[in-house]
């Protein structure tokens, strides 16, 4: 599937419409037509999923474009079976004095319908580790770290060198990141359960409150790509949203340096918290063992980049 | 209890006993004139008949369908435009978390398990009654209780509980959802969760002991074989649910930490590492969650299987392997549950992932034996019918995406969003409503002794195959845009509305189509058609005895040497061919052997 990703993109014009022809020879050139399609992978349609703003996205839409065009392989042969079964064998004027022949089972069919969609299975399946191995793996030293918290409502996005980017309903953080580069997120709630998703990147991660999670993404194009909460979290999750802008690598360190020392100067510029929750983050103790050797306790709000010491 | 039936004395009797040739309802049930207790408003309050327990239990789930599915036009018509005003966040998330409570705990399986199954497997079998039919009686006023319990919620201070039917820690504490409404919504999940685990122990016992002379295991008709998987599944999903859901009350009121992270610090104001976890929660709910989805599927499986064969003029096809994959689906939804939390990162992806996708093999097994049964039948298109088919093509579509959300990296991609919320609204409204409504209108003639009338039950079908569609593909396309789950309002910019207004429309569809089905009952009260015993020439055991069946159900039974032996009693020129006979004809054989009517 991989080698797909070397192809032009999927969103070329389709091959233009076949001179008149006989029929049949219509029929022959799109039996070709599709199977060259289905051979070659890359011209397949998107089939309404997004092409990935992120390698590990480019995979997953893969997988899903090999799972789409299984579904109407599999689905459409049973449809046509159904389809079939409905009209042919509908009662008619002439059965009025017949009877059915009175017939059950047949092995060899039985085996064929047992056996050929295990095989699809185990097909799907190995596609499926292949892929998932791609999306979750985490690099032993990504380029960029973001500690990603989420609370009712809102987003804090952190960065080793205490930057710290706050935003809630009324205000959509952003969070900034290295395109091309991998970028380490690791994901905690304050409160309750919360989804870390953004549609482009075919991806999503539960914020769960006292354990934390980690994945790599590498943003392929610059660009702003807009990132919601899916994880039901309370009374305003429908208004949860983020944004993560992607900026070359150079702009990414001198925006995260001077972030950083505009910050450092003027600590109230950090968005705040609501008050009853700062209690909850400085009692909150989220089991970071193992963790990329920021384990500790008492992360607070406003010095929590101390705790990174890279 | 035996002393009703009067079964031959042997397990194979060799002559058949048909009925006398009454008119009508015109049995007497055995014992003559005697007394069967109160009637009227008395009997339905004290009855431990199988058949009046199955009545009220289907009576009361319909209702609360009804009243379900006017919930769910609430939020379409609130999602047809972005920033709608007509209902307030918490009005919003109140109304889907009942909504969905209402119909996966109070609506599909109490329907299924507590309403058909009731009145139908004790007929199917050849019994009297239920094996324990005081326990019967508890099982619905525990049903009924539980659901009047949940539906309190609206009434206090604070509404209904808000966390979603799923009811995650930590966002069900009392802290981030305080208030009785949450508390009556606990309180009634483990009322009706009793409720069913006592119908599965009768289910099991009734199938286990009493059934009737001749009726070995594999003569059992599907729709009881089903039965008895569901209720072999309930009895190890149910408690776990039960047990958790108490967990999480002592949680809410009694200061234990079982699903909460931060509150042990609290407590104790000092680091702790081993306190409670939000993910045990989800652990112990889809435990009992996963194998939930089947048994509120299995049994409307079982409903198509009885419905196929029967107009179709076929037994149905390959009847022992249709036992397996039920036993198969059972035991691998055992272990899937943790296919609901792909996204936590938490759990082990390729394991998870394997078993849920295997699935589909039993499943597709199912598909193909329903196909089967069609082929070479002779297929007449009444309502239960047209219902069953309209099955096969809901269910094939959320099948085949139920696929695509087994492998991780697609759920990645589409976990919460609209596109799961089509997925699942397609499976479960395929099997509860196409194939639960295919059931009651096959089985009515049955328990009323009279018809609905078929051209309001094919407008009805009719409506709601085009709702269903019109509701729920645009789901699909929305949710691949992004739009998450269980929101009230959306960003107008991102061409999302359009989408949710065609949903909007195809839900006011079905929601007209379902007022069809109030004037079928109403018509079909009004101006009765008699049924008669068997009007649809039926397969099964309960197509022998009247239509209602009288006290105790049956004054005689025929020999039963088959899976039908209703059908082997009125065509005794064609019986099933036996097995590897011929068994696949070529068709041209078709028409070759006469009815024997």
């Amino acid at each position: 599937m991989d080698s797909s990703l070397t192809c032009p993109p999927p969103d070329t014009p389709e091959s233009p419409a076949p001179r008149r022809k006989s029929p049949r020879r219509r029929l022959a050139a799109a039996a070709v037509a599709v199977g060259a399609l289905l051979l070659t992978g890359c011209q397949l349609p998107t089939f309404g999923g997004y092409k990935g703003a992120t390698t590990q996205a480019r995979s997953t839409f893969h997988l899903w474009q090999g799972f789409f065009v299984a579904g109407i392989i599999v689905g459409g042969f049973t449809l046509l079976l159904i389809t079939w079964a409905i009209f042919r064998y509908r009662r008619r004027k002439r059965d009025a004095e017949t009877m059915p022949v009175q017939t059950q089972y047949h092995t060899l069919t039985e085996i064929i319908y047992t056996v050929m969609p295990i095989l699809i299975v185990i097909g799907l399946f190995v596609a499926t580790v292949v892929v998932e191995n791609k999306v979750t793996a985490v690099e032993p030293n990504p380029y960029a770290r973001v500690h990603v918290y989420a609370f009712q409502w809102g987003w804090e996005f952190s960065y080793p060198n205490g930057v710290k980017i706050i935003g809630q309903t009324t205000d959509a953080p952003t969070m900034v990141v290295p395109t091309g580069e991998t970028v380490r997120i690791t994901l905690d709630s304050y409160d309750v359960l919360h989804g870390f998703y953004v549609p482009e990147f075919n991806f999503s991660r539960y914020a769960t409150p006292g354990y934390s999670t980690q994945f790599d993404f590498n943003v392929l194009h610059d660009g702003v790509y807009r990132g919601q909460c899916t994880q039901l979290c309370g009374l305003y999750h429908s208004l949860m949203f983020f944004n993560v802008r992607s900026v070359s690598p150079s702009a990414y360190q001198t925006w995260l340096r001077a972030t950083g020392a505009f910050q450092r100067a003027h600590p109230s510029s950090i968005g705040q918290l609501p008050a009853d929750l700062h209690a909850n983050i400085n009692g909150t103790v989220p089991s970071y063992s193992g963790n990329s050797g920021n384990s500790g306790s008492g992360n607070t709000g406003n010095t929590g980049g101390a705790l990174y010491g890279d | 209890m035996t002393d009703v039936i009067a079964p031959p004395g042997t397990h194979e009797p060799a002559e058949v006993h048909l009925p006398p040739e009454a008119p009508g309802n015109g049995h007497e049930p055995h014992g003559g004139h005697e007394d069967h207790g109160p009637t009227g408003i008395l009997k339905w309050l004290t009855s431990t008949d199988h058949k009046v327990i199955g009545l009220s239990y289907m009576i009361t789930a319909v209702a609360i369908f009804y009243l379900s599915g006017i919930m769910a036009l609430f939020m379409r018509l609130q999602l047809a435009s972005p920033h709608s005003s007509l209902l307030t966040f918490s009005q919003f998330n109140a109304l889907f978390t009942m909504h969905g409570a209402l119909m996966l705990y109070l609506f599909a399986g109490p329907f299924a398990f507590g309403g058909l199954a009731n009145y139908i497997v004790p007929l199917q079998v050849g019994a009297p009654d239920m094996a324990y039919p005081r326990l019967n009686a508890l099982s619905y006023w525990l049903y009924l209780s539980g659901s009047i319990t949940m539906l309190m919620g609206f009434f206090v201070a604070g509404g209904a509980a808000q966390f979603g039917w799923v009811a995650y820690a930590p966002l069900s504490s009392a802290t981030s959802s305080p208030g009785a409404g949450p508390d009556l919504f606990l309180m009634g999940i483990a009322l009706t969760g009793f409720s069913a685990i006592f119908t599965a122990v009768n289910l099991c016992g009734t199938i286990f002991y009493l059934r009737a002379p001749g009726m070995t295991m594999f003569r059992m008709p599907i729709f009881t074989w089903n039965m008895l998987v569901t209720g072999i599944l309930i009895l190890i999903a149910f408690p776990v649910l039960t047990a958790a859901v108490v967990m999480l009350f002592c949680d809410r009121h009694f200061n234990t930490h079982i699903y909460t992270a931060a509150g042990c610090h609290l407590v104790n104001g000092l680091p702790m590492r081993s306190c409670g976890s939000p993910l045990l929660w989800q652990n112990l709910f889809w435990f009992f969650g996963h194998p939930e989805v089947y048994i509120l599927a299995l049994p409307f499986f079982g409903i198509v299987t009885e419905i196929l064969p029967v107009f179709s003029k076929k037994p149905v096809f390959g009847y022992k392997g249709m036992v397996f994959a039920t036993m198969a689906i059972a035991a691998l939804s055992t272990g899937v549950w943790a296919h609901h939390m792909f996204t936590t990162g938490a759990v082990l992806l390729p394991f998870f992932s394997f078993l849920s996708l295997l699935i589909a093999v039993p499943t597709g097994i199912k598909f193909f034996n329903w196909i089967g049964t069609m082929w070479h039948g002779q297929l007449t298109f009444t309502t239960p019918m047209l219902f069953s088919v309209g099955f096969l093509f809901a269910f094939l579509m959320g099948g085949v995406t139920g696929i695509m959300l087994a492998s991780p990296p697609i759920d990645f991609a589409t976990h919460d969003t609209y596109f799961v919320v089509a997925h699942f609204h397609q499976v479960l409204f395929g099997t509860a409503v196409f194939a639960g409504f295919a059931g009651l209108y096959y089985w009515y003639p049955k328990m009323f002794g009279r018809m609905l009338r078929e051209s309001l039950g094919k407008w009805h079908f009719w409506l709601m195959f085009i709702g269903f569609w019109v509701t729920f593909m645009p789901q699909y396309v929305v949710g691949l845009l992004g739009m998450p789950r269980r929101v009230a309002s959306y960003p107008s910019n991102l061409g999302w509305q359009s989408y949710n207004i065609v949903s909007t429309v195809g839900a006011f569809i079905i929601a007209i189509s379902f007022a069809f089905l109030l004037v079928n009952f109403v018509v079909s009260w009004r101006k009765p058609i008699p049924a008669g015993d068997n009007p649809w020439d039926g397969h099964t055991l309960e197509w022998f005895t009247t239509s209602p069946p009288p006290h105790h159900n049956y004054t005689h039974l025929p020999p039963i040497r088959s899976e039908r032996p209703t059908w082997d009693a009125n065509h005794p020129d064609a019986l099933t061919v036996p097995h590897g006979k011929g068994a696949h004809s070529n068709g041209k054989a078709n028409g070759k052997v006469t009815a024997s009517v």
